[in-house]
């Protein structure tokens, strides 16, 4: 009996931690269909918050830089980050030793400190600030987190395969990718993930690095917030769903390949 | 495979223009101020003494560091028993559960924050309450899923040996579970604690203008009036405060481990 009074206890705990967690985006989307300007009063189903959205033009640009610079950080962090982690775990020990330090800094230090200090180092080199120097700053947060989530992969790695495909006549090339990556590539793909995370979600380093009139999401949404304006829920009310869609396709595809591939298997 | 080597100096060159530089940049800044047309620049320690000869400024000091804690504090005391429920889950549920508490991570920090102004903006609690909740809010999946790491990772049958040697269940969570998860706790505090110091747009958005924080004073001196020799010394002063917690919460950490 007491057994199952704790399961119970447990259960209620976790649905009111989960209601939590879910409050504010069941409320931007409850939201986001009101007929007024309120944020606390429901007055009826309106579109109307959708049309303005897609026919403010800085708001539609946030999202296209947001997903822009995204993609194109994390696409080039992870290139980056994958080859410099490759030759970090060929590399002496006082190497390896500088680079995990210098990575560190930017994954230990407040985001406020390295966006003034980027802030700081644009204007000392009279680097205008805009869309490159933004996606410049994102680029060198990203890459200390793939080298991160690829360099344990590595570490497991038998160093023996890559020097006997070396001797079996491939190149340093061709025993990187045929080799060593396929065996790292979980690595690769979780560094990938944790960049686009973190690019799509930062907002104090954008705040600082970018120039007038490029704005992502969250430098858009902090600027707006001073009136009310309830098209930012129909805004997040789009990225909930981006984001539910993505979560359902990469978790349930995976599932369907397995059972069809054991459906093969029977067959 | 010695040749990969190479791939790492173009890194390095990178890592110290782009990481090690802006941080060296900020230090120079802090340690002078504006000259005049003859000597553009003077070194001087007047942004630190500015600083710390002005109560209000070790006020907000003191008030960042004091949410910090709190929220730290908040976040274990919800999050542990989240993640101790969860760990004692089926297996097909633990990874159901992680993935819901990963979720709302996944939205754009600003959209959230965004939120919870509006659910809040009627409701009769002071700023500071408001902040505290958008703070929890924000840090709390971090705390459950370290905890959670940590407590799955443990052997499942250390707890029934501890019955059969004659704990009852509080002494075996007291002795076995509670000990095994601290380096969950400590990295969870790790992810808590040190973006909560530096925070500025939760207490912004929040706490409206009346709640200043550290964060504020920085983002205040390099938007607003550009002072920036004296940002650079306030952020460079929450970075060693900042430096030094994390410095004892580690030693606790070995302490632990030692006894």
């Amino acid at each position: 009996m007491k057994r199952k009074n704790n399961k119970l206890f447990h259960k209620i705990y976790l649905a009111a931690i989960m209601a939590f967690f879910y409050l504010p985006i069941v409320y931007v989307v409850f939201f986001s269909f009101n007929a007024s300007r309120s944020l606390t009063n429901f007055t009826g189903f309106s579109l109307q918050w959708y049309e303005k959205m897609f026919s403010t033009r800085a708001m539609m640009e946030s999202i296209y830089y947001s997903v822009l610079i995204a993609v194109i950080a994390t696409a080039v962090s992870t290139v980056v980050g994958t080859i410099v982690a490759i030759g970090l775990s060929k590399s002496s020990h006082l190497i390896k030793q500088i680079v995990t330090q210098v990575n560190n800094l930017p994954m230990l230090n407040p985001d406020i400190v390295t966006a003034i200090g980027l802030m700081l180092l644009f204007s000392t080199l009279n680097i205008p600030t805009g869309f490159g120097t933004l996606l410049l700053a994102h680029i060198i947060f990203c890459i200390p987190y793939v080298m991160l989530s690829v360099s344990p992969k590595l570490r497991q790695l038998d160093e023996n395969l890559a020097e006997a495909a070396l001797d079996l006549g491939c190149t340093p090339f061709q025993a990187l990718y045929k080799v060593i990556i396929p065996q790292i590539k979980e690595g690769i793909v979780s560094g990938a993930l944790v960049a686009f995370t973190m690019s799509f979600d930062d907002f104090v380093i954008s705040y600082f690095t970018t120039g007038p009139g490029i704005n992502n999401i969250s430098t858009y949404v902090y600027a707006t917030t001073k009136r009310i304006n309830p098209s930012v829920n129909a805004l997040s009310t789009l990225i909930v769903l981006a984001i539910t869609i993505v979560l359902i396709f990469s978790n349930v595809l995976p599932l369907i390949r397995a059972r069809r591939k054991r459906n093969e298997k029977t067959a | 495979m010695k040749s990969f080597r190479r791939l790492v100096y173009p890194y390095l060159v990178w890592a110290g223009l782009l990481i090690v530089l802006p941080m060296l940049i900020i230090v120079f800044y802090a340690f002078s101020t504006q000259g005049n047309v003859v000597i553009p620049v003077k070194l001087s320690f007047v942004n630190f003494l500015r600083f710390f000869s002005d109560p209000i400024f070790l006020e907000v000091l003191g008030r960042s560091l004091k949410l910090a804690l709190f929220t730290t504090i908040i976040c274990i005391l919800l999050g542990y028993p989240a993640a101790y429920f969860i760990a004692k889950m089926k297996p097909d549920s633990q990874s159901v559960m992680v993935l819901m508490v990963t979720l709302p991570q996944l939205i754009n920090m600003l959209v959230r924050t965004y939120a919870w102004r509006g659910i809040l903006l009627e409701m009769p609690f002071s700023p500071e309450v408001k902040v505290y909740i958008g703070m929890v809010y924000n840090f709390l999946p971090y705390m459950i899923l370290q905890i959670y790491t940590s407590l799955s990772k443990m052997d499942p049958s250390l707890v029934p040996a501890a019955y059969d040697l004659g704990c009852d269940e509080k002494m075996a969570f007291l002795k076995v579970t509670l000990p095994l998860s601290v380096p969950g706790i400590i990295s969870g505090i790790t992810l808590v604690f040190l973006p909560a110091v530096s925070s500025f747009f939760i207490p912004k958005l929040l706490g409206g203008g009346s709640y200043v924080l550290v964060g504020n004073l920085i983002e205040n001196y390099f938007v607003t009036t550009g002072d920036w020799n004296f940002g650079s010394a306030i952020s460079l002063i929450m970075a060693l405060v900042i430096l030094i917690s994390m410095y004892f919460t580690r030693k606790f950490d070995y302490d632990q481990e030692a006894v």
